[in-house]
C-alpha cells in the first residue's frame, strides 16, 4: 500500500440543500449552494494551489495563492472566500494567475530555510508541494531581513515548533481556536514581526495552555510544527484506518506507518466520531505499545511468592485447562468465572464471556463496566427499554441547552468535549452539575448559564428537586407524555415529585445548591429548547448510582428531550469499548444483547448455536466473586486486559478475595497490580496488534485492524480460542471476522453487523438490523425500545458513607486529560510529564485549617485504609470537598476507598468516601512495602539459555 | 466487612431504594430484583448468614422478600 495524505478539498461542506451550477475551467459543475470555488473545484478535480485553507478550518483568505478569474468580475479574488454562483464562469489557470501566484511563492520561500533535503517533512510538505504546483524555479530577493535562525521549542514531548519554518498561515491559530476550542495559540507581534506564540512570550508550548491534542500539527503546511517521531524516523510508507484505544468517544486515526514501526496517528476526517480531530492520548501517548516493561511470553509460577517462569504458549494452555479442571473436579464449576475488559474487541470479549459459559455451565462473567457504568445498563433499561445512549455526537449540534452532570468531558472525552465546545461558543446554554468546578464551567468565550456545586452523593435529591420544579410550574411536554410514556408511571412519579419536601428549597441544606439556582437550572432545561443530558461516572459511581440515571431518564422524558437530534440522554463511556463490552454479554445476568439468563427462548438461541445448556441462574459479579473467594468457594479467575487489584474499591479486600484463589490467570500487556496474585499471565496483544471492532459512547461499532505483527504471537482472540480448545471446546475460528459473524447470528441488534459491512460503511450505530439496515443514530424516534417510556420514582436514599468526627471531609475521584484509567498504558509514556503523580485537591480553607499548602505531602485516611500524597490547594472544590486521581499505583487511591456500592449493580462508590487529611513526612509505611513487594512479584526467572 | 455482613446491607440497600412503592409492593420488587440480579450462592449465604452478621440486621422489606425467595424461619 502507498502512503498518500488525505484529500484536501480546502473549505469545509456547505450544509446548503440548494444547488448552483457554474463553469470551471470549461467544464459544467453542480455543488451545494455556499460552496466556495475552491472546493467546487476540488471536487472536480483540480486542485487550486493553497497554503492556508484546508478543509477542516473556515476559509480564511490570507495565503494570496488561490486566486481566480471569474469572468465579469474584477480582480482575482481569493477562491478560498468566494462562493459559487449560478451561471459563475471561473478559470483556475491563466498567465495572469500563473505570475501572481509564482511572485505569491517566491516571497514565501525567500524566507523560508532551503533546507528540504534534510527535512523532516520533506515529501509530505504542502510548501514544497506547491512550489512545485506553481512552477517556482528561482528566487530572485537577495539576503535582507528574514525570519531564518530562530531557536527551535522542543518542549512538548510530541511535537517540534521551529518558527524559521512559519509562514505565518495562520492554520495552527484557527485549528486551536476552531477545532480543538483552547485558544491557546495566537498570532503575536504586527507585519514583520508576527508570530506563532503559545500563550505569553514567556511561554513554550510545554509551559502553556496547549493541551497537545495535535490539530495544530495536522493544520501546519509546513515543517514548523512536527511530530517528533517524524523527525527520528521519516516519513511514513503506508497508512491503515483504525479506531482508538483509548476513551469512549472513539476516534478513527490512519496508522502511519513504515514497515511494522508505527511512525504516527494522524485522525482521520471522515471519522463520525471525531471529524478529524484527535487528542494527547489518541494522536501521542502509543508508545505503550513498544515499551520494554511489555511482557512477551507466557509465564507460570506454582505460588504468587515465586519468581516467573516463561513458558510456551501449550504449555501455558495446558496448565491453566489442567488446573481449572482440577478446581471444576473439587469445587465445582461455579468456582471458575472470567472478567472481560472493556480495552478489547467486542470479538474478544465475547470469546471470554462463552469461555466460562460453554466451558463451565455457569454465568460467573463480569466486566470492568461493572465499576463505572452497569448502572447506566440497569437505569436506561428500565425506562427506556435499553442499555445504552440515546444519541449520536453529532446531535450536540443541535442542542440548545446542554445539562453537564457528573463528567468532566474536557479531560476524560476531550474530542467530544471540543464539539461540545463549538456548539456552546455558538450559543448554546451550559448547565453544570459537579462538586467541582470542572474547566467547562469557564473556559475561553464559555461560562456555565448555571453551575451546580452540590454536595457529593446528593445527586438523586438535585434531580428530584429539578423535576419538582419542572412539575409544579407545568413545565412538563403533556403530549410526549401522553403520547409516549406509561401515564400512570408519570402520575405516580409526578405525585412524587411534586411533593414539597423534594423541592429545592427543602432540600438546598442537604444539597448545598441554592434554591434559586437549582429553580433556574431547571426552568433552563424544560424551557431552552432542544436540551440534552451528557453524564459521567459522577452519576454512576454512587450508592444511588443508578437511581441516578433513572432520574436523569425522568426529567428527560417530563419535557419530551428524547427522540429527536440535539435532545436525550448521553453516557459518556470511560474506556473504548465499555458499550460494547456491555453488548457482548459481559454481565452475569446477561446475554449478549442484554437478555437475562432466565429468557428461556434467548437462551435456546446460544445452546444451539454453542451445542451445551447454558444456566438459567445468574452469575457472581466482581465484587462478589472476591467475597466468595474470601468465603472459599471460588478459587479459578481468567482476567482479560482489567486491572482489578487497582480500579477497584477497598484493595485490601481486593487483594484479599485474588489472594484465596488457586488459579489466577491474567491476560495483560503489562504485569500489572492484579499480576501480583496471578499464577500464570498471558500476554496480550495492543490494539495496533489485533483485528476487531470496538463500540463507542455512541453504539457505533467500529473496525480495528492489525497494522503490526502480535509482539507474544498471538491476538487476544487466539489467546482465548487457545485456552478454549486446552480445556476441550471445540471452537474453530480462523479470523476475528468470523467471531462477529456469530455475534450478528445471536444478538438482534448486531444483527446486520459484518467486518465486511464495517469496511463498507465505515462505521454503523447498533441497533442495525433488517428494520434498520444503515444502523440507528438516534434511538426511541417513534417509540422506545420497550413501548412506553416508563417514569420511576426515584427516592433519595443518604448514602451509609457518612462524615464524622473521625473523617470529617468526602473524598471523590476522577480523571485527567493526560493519563488514563490505572495509567498502564498513559503512565508509559511523555504523558507522565504532565501528571508524573496523583494529587490531592483541596479547598484553601481546609488546607489552612490543616497547616498545609500546596506541594506538601498528606495523609489521605478513611475507614478502609490510607494513603499518602502531595497536595493542591485550589478553590475548585468546595469546602468539605477533596479530589484525586486513580491513575498511579504508588498512590493507590482505592486503598482508600470503601466497599460502598449502587444499590442495584453493586458499582462501587467511588465518589463519596469519608475522609481525613493530616500533614505527612512522604509516602506512607505502607506504600513503600507496596512497591518492594511488586518488585518482589515481578521477577522473571532467566531463561536456561541466558 | 464480612460477606454476610455485606449481603446484608446490599439487601437493606434494595430494599429501602424500592421502599417507596409501598410495603407490599416493595417486598416483590426486592425479590425479583434479587432473583434476577443475585447469583443463586449469594440468597442461600444470606439466608444462612444471620449469626455472622455481628449485629446487623435484614430490614423487613429485605427480610420478607427473602422469604419469599427461600423459606428461612421468621426471628
Amino acid at each position: 500500500m502507498s502512503f498518500a495524505r488525505e484529500p484536501d478539498l480546502g473549505t469545509p461542506a456547505s450544509a446548503s440543500t440548494e444547488t448552483v451550477t457554474l463553469t470551471l475551467d470549461g467544464r459544467r459543475l453542480t455543488v451545494p449552494a455556499g460552496t466556495s470555488i475552491m472546493r467546487a473545484a476540488a471536487v472536480a478535480g483540480t486542485a487550486i494551489p493553497k497554503l492556508c485553507a484546508t478543509d477542516s478550518l473556515a476559509a480564511f483568505g490570507s495565503c494570496r495563492l488561490c486566486l481566480v478569474e471569474i469572468e465579469g468580475r474584477r480582480g482575482t479574488p481569493a477562491s478560498c472566500t468566494t462562493p459559487v454562483a449560478d451561471g459563475m464562469v471561473v478559470h483556475t489557470q491563466t498567465e495572469r494567475l500563473a505570475r501572481l501566484r509564482k511572485g505569491v511563492m517566491e516571497l514565501y520561500i525567500s524566507d523560508h530555510p532551503l533546507d528540504c533535503l534534510t527535512c523532516a517533512a520533506n515529501g509530505d510538505c504542502e510548501l514544497q508541494d506547491m512550489a512545485g504546483a506553481v512552477g517556482l524555479r528561482e528566487v530572485r530577493y537577495g539576503p535582507g531581513a528574514d525570519h531564518l535562525g530562530q531557536e527551535k521549542d522542543s518542549s512538548n514531548p510530541y511535537f517540534d515548533f521551529d518558527p524559521s519554518k512559519c509562514i505565518a498561515c495562520s492554520r495552527c491559530v484557527r485549528a486551536c481556536d476552531e477545532v480543538q476550542g483552547t485558544l491557546a495559540l495566537t498570532i503575536a507581534g504586527r507585519g514583520f514581526a508576527s508570530k506563532v506564540s503559545a500563550g505569553l512570550a514567556s511561554e513554550d508550548f510545554f509551559g502553556s495552555e496547549c493541551v497537545s491534542c495535535g490539530a495544530c500539527v495536522q493544520a501546519c503546511p509546513t515543517a514548523t510544527l512536527t511530530e517528533k517521531a517524524v523527525v527520528a524516523i521519516g516519513t511514513p510508507e503506508r497508512a491503515v484506518e483504525t479506531t482508538c484505544a483509548y476513551c469512549g468517544v472513539g476516534c478513527s486515526f490512519r496508522a502511519e506507518m513504515r514497515g511494522e514501526q508505527l511512525v504516527r496517528m494522524v485522525p482521520v476526517k471522515a471519522g463520525k466520531a471525531n471529524g478529524g480531530h484527535s487528542c494527547v492520548k489518541g494522536r501521542f501517548a502509543w508508545g505503550y505499545a513498544s515499551h520494554p516493561d511489555r511482557i512477551t511470553s507466557p509465564m507460570l509460577r506454582a505460588h504468587i511468592d515465586d519468581p516467573w517462569r516463561e513458558v510456551s504458549w501449550e504449555e501455558a494452555f495446558a496448565h491453566i485447562a489442567s488446573e481449572f479442571r482440577r478446581i471444576e473436579a473439587s469445587h465445582g464449576g461455579h468456582a471458575i468465572g472470567g472478567i472481560t475488559s472493556s480495552r478489547c474487541t467486542n470479538e474478544e470479549t465475547f470469546l471470554v464471556q462463552k469461555l466460562i459459559r460453554a466451558g463451565f455451565h455457569n454465568n460467573n462473567v463480569d466486566t470492568c463496566a461493572r465499576v463505572c457504568h452497569s448502572p447506566t445498563g440497569y437505569g436506561l433499561k428500565q425506562t427506556f427499554g435499553t442499555s445504552a445512549g440515546t444519541q449520536d455526537f453529532e446531535s450536540v449540534d443541535a442542542a440548545d441547552v446542554i445539562l453537564v452532570i457528573g463528567a468532566n468531558p474536557t479531560d476524560g472525552h476531550p474530542v467530544f468535549a471540543s464539539r461540545m465546545k463549538r456548539r456552546l461558543r455558538a450559543g448554546a446554554k451550559l448547565i453544570v452539575i459537579d462538586p467541582r468546578r470542572i474547566d467547562l464551567v469557564r473556559t475561553p468565550h464559555i461560562e456555565a448559564a448555571h453551575h451546580l456545586a452540590l454536595r457529593p452523593g446528593t445527586n438523586v435529591a438535585v434531580l428530584s428537586a429539578m423535576a419538582h420544579v419542572i412539575v409544579t410550574e407545568g413545565l412538563v411536554d403533556r403530549d410526549f407524555i401522553a403520547e409516549r410514556c406509561e401515564t400512570d408511571a408519570y402520575a405516580d412519579w409526578a405525585e412524587f415529585v411534586a411533593d414539597p419536601r423534594r423541592s429545592p428549597e427543602a432540600t438546598a441544606p442537604l444539597t448545598q445548591v441554592p434554591a434559586e439556582t437549582l429553580r433556574a437550572a431547571a426552568r433552563l432545561y424544560a424551557g431552552g429548547g432542544n436540551a440534552a443530558i451528557y453524564y459521567g461516572l459522577g452519576v454512576t459511581e454512587h450508592s444511588q448510582g443508578s437511581s441516578t440515571v433513572m432520574a436523569i431518564a425522568n426529567l428527560a422524558m417530563a419535557t419530551g428531550n428524547i427522540g429527536r437530534a440535539g435532545v436525550g440522554v448521553n453516557p459518556l463511556r470511560g474506556q473504548n469499548n465499555v458499550q460494547g463490552a456491555c453488548d457482548m454479554g459481559s454481565f452475569p445476568h446477561e446475554l449478549a444483547g442484554y437478555r437475562h439468563v432466565s429468557d428461556a427462548q434467548a437462551r435456546a438461541l446460544f445452546e444451539a448455536e454453542w451445542g451445551v445448556k447454558i444456566s438459567p441462574e445468574p452469575g457472581l459479579r466482581i465484587p462478589n466473586m472476591l467475597d466468595a473467594a474470601i468465603d472459599g468457594v471460588f478459587k479459578g479467575l481468567y482476567v482479560q486486559g482489567e486491572d482489578i487489584l487497582q480500579s477497584d474499591p477497598n484493595t485490601r479486600h481486593v487483594a484479599a478475595g485474588l489472594a484465596a484463589m488457586e488459579c489466577v490467570v491474567v491476560h495483560d500487556l503489562f504485569l500489572n497490580e492484579t499480576a501480583r496474585y496471578a499464577h500464570v499471565f498471558l500476554p496480550g496483544s495492543s490494539f495496533l496488534e489485533k483485528t476487531g471492532t470496538f463500540t463507542n459512547a455512541e453504539r457505533r461499532i467500529q473496525m480495528v485492524r492489525r497494522v503490526m505483527t502480535p509482539k507474544a504471537g498471538l491476538e487476544d482472540w487466539q489467546v482465548t480460542l487457545g485456552l478454549a480448545r486446552a480445556l476441550g471446546l471445540d471452537w474453530t475460528y480462523s479470523h476475528a471476522s468470523e467471531i462477529m459473524d456469530e455475534i450478528a447470528r445471536l444478538t438482534p441488534s448486531f444483527a446486520g453487523v459484518s467486518h465486511a459491512r464495517l469496511t463498507e460503511a465505515g462505521s454503523l450505530q447498533w441497533p442495525v438490523n433488517d428494520a434498520a439496515p444503515e444502523g440507528t443514530p438516534i434511538m426511541h424516534a417513534d417509540g422506545f425500545a420497550r413501548g412506553r417510556g416508563r417514569f420511576v420514582v426515584t427516592d433519595y436514599i443518604p448514602t451509609d458513607e457518612k462524615t464524622g468526627p473521625r473523617f470529617p471531609l468526602l473524598l471523590t475521584t476522577g480523571r485527567i486529560l493526560s493519563q488514563y484509567n490505572v495509567g498502564a498504558q498513559t503512565r508509559r509514556t511523555e504523558n507522565s510529564r504532565w501528571h508524573g503523580e496523583d494529587v490531592l485537591e483541596m479547598h484553601p480553607a481546609d488546607a489552612e485549617d490543616r497547616g498545609l499548602k500546596s506541594g506538601d505531602w498528606a495523609r489521605l485516611a478513611s475507614r478502609a485504609g490510607e494513603t499518602s500524597l502531595r497536595v493542591a490547594v485550589t478553590d475548585r472544590v468546595a469546602p468539605g470537598v477533596v479530589y484525586t486521581t486513580f491513575h498511579h499505583p504508588e498512590t493507590q487511591a482505592n486503598v482508600v476507598t470503601t466497599e460502598h456500592s449502587d444499590w442495584a449493580t453493586n458499582c462501587p462508590e467511588y465518589k463519596v468516601t469519608a475522609v481525613q487529611v493530616s500533614p505527612s513526612n512522604g509516602p506512607s509505611d505502607w506504600q513503600a512495602r507496596y512497591t518492594e513487594t511488586g518488585r518482589t512479584a515481578r521477577r522473571i526467572e532467566p531463561s536456561p539459555a541466558e | 466487612m464480612s460477606t454476610p455482613e455485606s449481603l446484608v446491607q446490599m439487601a437493606n440497600q434494595i430494599a429501602r431504594n424500592l421502599a417507596v412503592q409501598g410495603e407490599a409492593r416493595a417486598v416483590a420488587a426486592t425479590a425479583d430484583h434479587i432473583r434476577r440480579f443475585w447469583d443463586p450462592w449469594m440468597i442461600r449465604r444470606l439466608a444462612e448468614a444471620e449469626p455472622e452478621t455481628a449485629g446487623a440486621a435484614l430490614d423487613p422489606i429485605a427480610r420478607a422478600a427473602l422469604l419469599q425467595l427461600v423459606m428461612i424461619p421468621p426471628s
